[in-house]
């Protein structure tokens, strides 16, 4: 560690900060002291470091130029590994303890970065230069040349270690900004018992009233503030949230804060909230000037400068220059000379000062120059001269100076108005955009609403803020304002220097390195509006949006397009107002927590049986893997058992809905594009519902419990949008029909037996159901007990196996389950995984839709046009068949697929191309949808759609996927047991 | 986000709903006398305004019931809440939103 002086530039008394608590940082490497009460910024400055950055696009050196959430140059990458934060604006980064920070955008360091050489040959980077100058062949080849060469940090590349919270939140009022203004606003309501959400972004309360030198009521402008704030916290009805930005605000007034924890188990909370009403006194942010080299370390806000010399006791610099347009400027010099630190020289553009203000100067014996500007700067790694010139550029000399303090004029932070639609309008005396047209529910107030004087802004915020009250309905003894004893300088009569446009560089966005060289280029290319200004400089586009440039540029763009800067209008803020981390975003919605398991209700005894589990809205067993099986061989060997003797498959996901009524059939029957009126009680038909295009949205079996109930079965992924459907149906079209509908698909658990041997296990079982194929023949359901449970027992099959779909109350279905495993040892049953059913079902050539369907397909596609056709009464979507596009004879229908070569696997997703010839590119013929080897007919098979498919049975065709190509045949998607004996029995 | 009063269970955050279109959609009488046209008409036609649209919500994570509500697409601000097969009080004359 190398010797230096400890806070060198710290003043031995004074300030917020608590000197008994020192804390140690480290900034590049080396090791520094600041505290309590320090910014990261302040604490910097207090050990004299001026060159703290480099630059986006020109690694132009660069120093803290700000005291806020404003700052364009001071980013900085705070922590290290994982949990770095890159790009973290130093004066908002409260000093703690250990504290690791590093300079960004610099190689090998920020006092000698390689990269600077992209400033000394900067002629060659203007505005839009990326966009036309790397066009060819692409953008592509060089980007990534490009992007190692600017921006900020190093983003992250493993997980993020930190933890998020998020919060709900409601209240009558939210005030946003707890300086002088905001204080009042929520002691007045607070005391009349309005609910108050009280948000400032800096680690304390106060606003101004921390570093401006004025008294109220008798007593400092602090120990007052400090006062409010303990009378707010004993308030039940008043919450603080300190260290808060307030980042957006949506419609109806939704609003969100970001809240930055210190010694909190989270690093952030994102709050939601839902005001009634919202008050603006944000305050105003101080803004540069443009003149050449203007971005240099030492050059600083006058505000800025007078926050670090009043709250942290930092001086940034001993030999001081002024430069503004306005009267705040001045206070700086006032309250450094209470320091005993001189300003040399105070440069005004305006031609006039007050009398008032001459005097002061000449008491102090500080030089005031009007009518001047600043002509250019010098200094690499801290500015350390000032040449001035008149305004029509007779040069003035120049002078020595270490800290050159700017004030352009106020704008008042008003991102929340326009997050809202508000409207701005452009008001000449102050040179900035005040709030015009307010959104429903919003104040403005304080300096947020043009207020420059501090008893104006406590007037204006007890006037607004009792008529918030009344609003809401509160009434009482209304508070009127307190006594200003001593005020700051206001922002009185601002002025805008003309352009000098000469050949050295002016920023008017220090954070994108936007020179008043890119303004010119731009007007010169014609963008004029102020979007496309905008977009085409960057202005206003990096991480600060434009906080302390965007007025610059707009006062730019009027002066270089010769109009009035209120007909340039503003670019729309948008939400967030401060970068927001995406962990904040996604709060604990990681991971685990990103969405809920749904659990099968025998899904332990599914572990026990190892299981191999795949997500399909549920936890799934795809196939049970034995002991050196891949699931490969396990899924062949469940399809043989199912075939050859039993299998046992949880079915439990399936939709169930029971539609009841005295309208249910005909309600059904305008579900279904199958006739309902004709089945009877116990019976079940497979259909296909439409929606209202006539496209199939999904498929499944309904059955007739008794003459007014029914039970809809519909794939298990589809259950809460046909419930939805039903729904909207019945509310907002047929609400004369007497239905009421109920899903009741987590109620009960299902199972299938399947194969030739389930009726002899079900019988091993015991049951009470005549389970011949004459009293249960295929399609048909019966209520009853099996295994000493309340079960409903229906012959359906999705395998082509007999098989039985045995329903019983899901809290049973562990017990059933392992029941019908023990006693069906004997039969040789086997569990199966719906891998191994999707394999049975293709064998079928049953469909499975959304696979072999899709969002065109409708009945006469997959072969059920018969049905639609033949119903006479009117059905969702019946209409829509008979478009013309629905009759045509090219239409993609399903047939299915077998290779010559019965060895070669057919992908799904493959295109078709006629002959087994054919040269690519040409029109796709149609697609694969499904595919498996078929361990019965010992080859792979596959279902596809195909244009005209049905007329087109032994044509050969090409199955083309990459570079794969497939010699197909077309055949009936019926592989297996075509004629349907297996389901006679 | 927008809050809207679901007549049966008061106001809830938009998420708790779902977005279903136009209202006073008018499905032919008989479908299959339609021509193409009026049901291309009934099917895919929508007014899409600047300014008062009739326009129907579920309340999917609540009661799951349907309800109609007039709303200002420039301003997102409710004029109206009101049933199911009820009217609108709320008359758009000029384009605009007119609480009648
Ligand atoms: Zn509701």
């Amino acid at each position: 560690m190398r010797s230096r002086v400890d806070n060198p530039a710290r003043l031995s008394d004074g300030g917020l900060i608590d000197r008994n608590k020192p804390l140690q940082f480290s900034f590049n490497g080396v090791n520094y002291t600041g505290y309590e009460g320090d910014t990261l910024a302040s604490a910097l400055l207090a050990n004299d470091i001026k060159l703290v950055a480099r630059s986006f696009k020109y690694h132009r050196p660069r120093g803290v130029f700000t005291a806020g959430e404003e700052e364009p140059c001071a980013l900085i990458e705070i922590g290290e590994g994982d949990a770095r934060t890159p790009t973290s604006r130093a004066p908002m980064i409260p000093l703690v303890q250990g504290l690791i920070t590093n300079s960004q955008n610099c190689w090998p360091s920020v006092n000698f970065d390689i990269g600077r050489v992209l400033d000394f040959t900067h002629i060659f980077w203007p505005a839009g230069f990326y966009n036309k100058t790397f066009k060819w062949p692409s953008w592509h080849t060089w980007e990534n040349l490009i992007r190692k060469s600017t921006g900020l940090g190093q983003a992250l590349t493993g997980p993020d270690p930190d933890h998020y919270e998020q919060v709900n939140a409601h209240c009558d009022l939210l005030i946003c900004g707890g300086g002088p203004a905001g204080l009042l606003a929520a002691r007045t309501a607070g005391r009349l018992g309005v609910r108050v959400m009280l948000v400032e972004q800096d680690q304390s309360f106060g606003g101004t009233l921390n570093w401006e030198q004025v008294q109220i009521e008798g007593k400092s402008g602090h120990s007052w503030s400090l006062n409010i704030i303990d009378e707010l916290d004993s308030m039940k009805n008043v919450m603080l949230l300190p260290h808060t930005t307030v980042v957006g605000n949506y419609d109806h007034n939704v609003t969100t804060l970001l809240q930055t924890g210190q010694g909190t188990a989270w690093r952030e909370c994102f709050w939601t909230v839902r005001p009634k009403k919202i008050l603006l006194a944000t305050g105003a942010i101080e803004q540069g000037l443009i003149f050449p080299n203007n971005d240099r370390p030492g050059i600083m806000l006058a505000s800025a400068v007078r926050h670090y010399l009043n709250r942290y006791a930092v001086v940034p610099g001993r030999n001081v220059m002024v430069a503004t347009n306005n009267d705040t400027a001045y206070q700086t010099v006032f309250d450094l000379a209470r320091k005993q630190i001189a300003v040399s020289t105070v440069v005004d553009i305006r031609t006039e000062v007050s009398e008032e203000i001459r005097q002061g100067m000449a008491d102090l014996g500080t030089a005031l120059i009007c009518g001047v500007r600043i002509s250019d700067t010098r200094g690499t790694r801290g500015i350390n001269k000032v040449s001035i010139e008149s305004l029509d550029g007779k040069i003035m000399g120049s002078h020595q100076c270490d800290l050159l303090a700017v004030s352009g004029g106020w704008s008042p932070r008003l991102h929340l108005l326009a997050h809202a639609r508000g409207k701005l309008r452009f008001e000449p005396a102050s040179q900035s955009f005040l709030a015009d047209t307010l959104p429903p529910g919003f104040t403005v107030t304080g300096s947020a609403a043009g207020c420059s004087k501090l008893t104006d802004t406590l007037t204006d915020a007890i006037r607004k803020t009792n008529n918030i009250c009344s609003q809401l309905g509160f009434t009482g003894k209304h508070a009127t304002a307190p006594v200003v004893d001593k005020d700051a300088l206001g922002s009185t009569k601002t002025v805008t220097a003309p352009l000098n446009s000469g050949k050295h560089r002016q920023w008017i966005d220090l954070a994108h390195d936007v020179t008043l060289l890119d303004a010119e280029l731009a007007v010169r290319e014609g963008f004029v509006s102020v979007e496309h200004f905008k977009r085409f400089t960057t202005t206003g586009m990096s991480v600060d949006q434009g906080k302390t440039g965007n007025l610059n540029a707009i006062i730019a763009l009027a002066a270089l397009t010769g109009r009035e800067t209120a007909d340039i209008g503003t670019t729309t803020f948008r939400p967030p107002y401060v970068p927001v981390t995406l962990g904040a975003i996604a709060g604990g919605n990681l991971g685990e927590f990103y969405a809920p398991r749904r659990y099968l209700p025998a899904h332990t005894l599914h572990q026990q049986l190892n299981a191999h589990f795949a997500d399909y809205d549920w936890q799934r067993p795809e196939c049970y893997p034995r002991a050196g099986e891949t699931v490969e061989d396990a899924v062949h060997r469940e399809v043989l058992a199912v075939r050859q003797s039993v299998g046992i498959f949880d079915n439990s996901p399936i939709g169930k809905i029971e539609v009841r009524g005295t309208d249910a059939a005909e309600f059904l029957n305008r579900v279904y594009i199958n006739n309902v009126l004709t089945l009877k009680p116990g019976r079940a038909r497979y259909g296909l519902m439409l929606n209202e295009n006539g496209v199939i949205i999904d498929d499944g079996v309904f059955v007739r419990l008794s003459e007014n109930h029914f039970l809809v079965h519909t794939t298990s992924g589809a259950v809460s949008r046909i419930v939805a459907m039903m729904e909207e149906w019945l509310q907002c079209e047929w609400s004369h029909l007497r239905v009421l509908i109920d899903d009741i698909t987590t109620q009960w658990a299902n199972f299938t037996l399947a194969g030739p041997r389930a009726r002899e296990v079900l019988n091993a079982l015991g049951t009470d159901i005549d389970l011949s194929a004459k009293n249960l023949p295929h399609m048909a359901m019966a209520s009853g007990s099996v295994a000493g449970l309340k079960a409903r027992v229906a012959r359906i099959s999705f395998s082509g196996e007999l098989s039985f779909e045995v329903s019983i109350p899901a809290c049973t279905a562990q017990h059933f389950m392992q029941t019908s495993l023990n006693l069906g040892q004997a039969f040789g049953i086997t569990p199966y995984g719906i891998e191994t059913l999707m394999v049975l079902r293709t064998e079928k050539g049953y469909l499975h839709v959304g696979v072999d369907t899709d969002g065109s397909s409708t009945p006469d596609d997959i072969g059920w046009g018969h049905v639609a056709r033949k119903k006479t009464t009117d059905y969702i979507g019946k209409r829509s068949l008979f478009r013309p596009a629905n009759l045509a004879g090219d239409r993609k229908q399903l047939v299915g697929l077998e290779p010559l070569d019965s060895k070669q696997s057919i992908p799904v997703g493959g295109h078709l191309l006629p002959g087994t010839e054919q040269q690519v590119p040409v029109r796709t013929e149609g697609w694969v949808t499904s595919a498996c080897y078929s361990p019965n007919l010992k080859r792979y098979i596959a279902l596809a759609v195909l244009a005209g498919g049905r007329q087109r049975l032994d044509e050969l065709l090409t199955v083309f996927d990459e570079d794969r190509r497939i010699a197909v045949k077309v055949v009936s998607p019926l592989f297996y047991d075509t004629e349907n004996e297996r389901l006679k029995d | 986000m927008l809050r809207i009063k679901c007549p049966w269970c008061g106001v809830r955050d938009q998420t708790d709903f779902q977005f279903g279109g136009e209202s006073h959609i008018a499905r032919p009488e008989t479908p299959e006398h339609a021509s193409d046209a009026e049901w291309a008409n009934y099917l895919y036609f929508r007014k899409n305004p600047k300014g008062l649209h009739y326009e129907r919500w579920v309340h999917s994570y609540g009661c799951r019931q349907w309800f109609n509500i007039a709303r200002d697409t420039l301003t997102h601000e409710i004029i109206e809440v009101y049933k199911m097969g009820e009217q609108p009080s709320t008359r758009s004359d000029t384009g605009k939103a007119n609480k009648k």
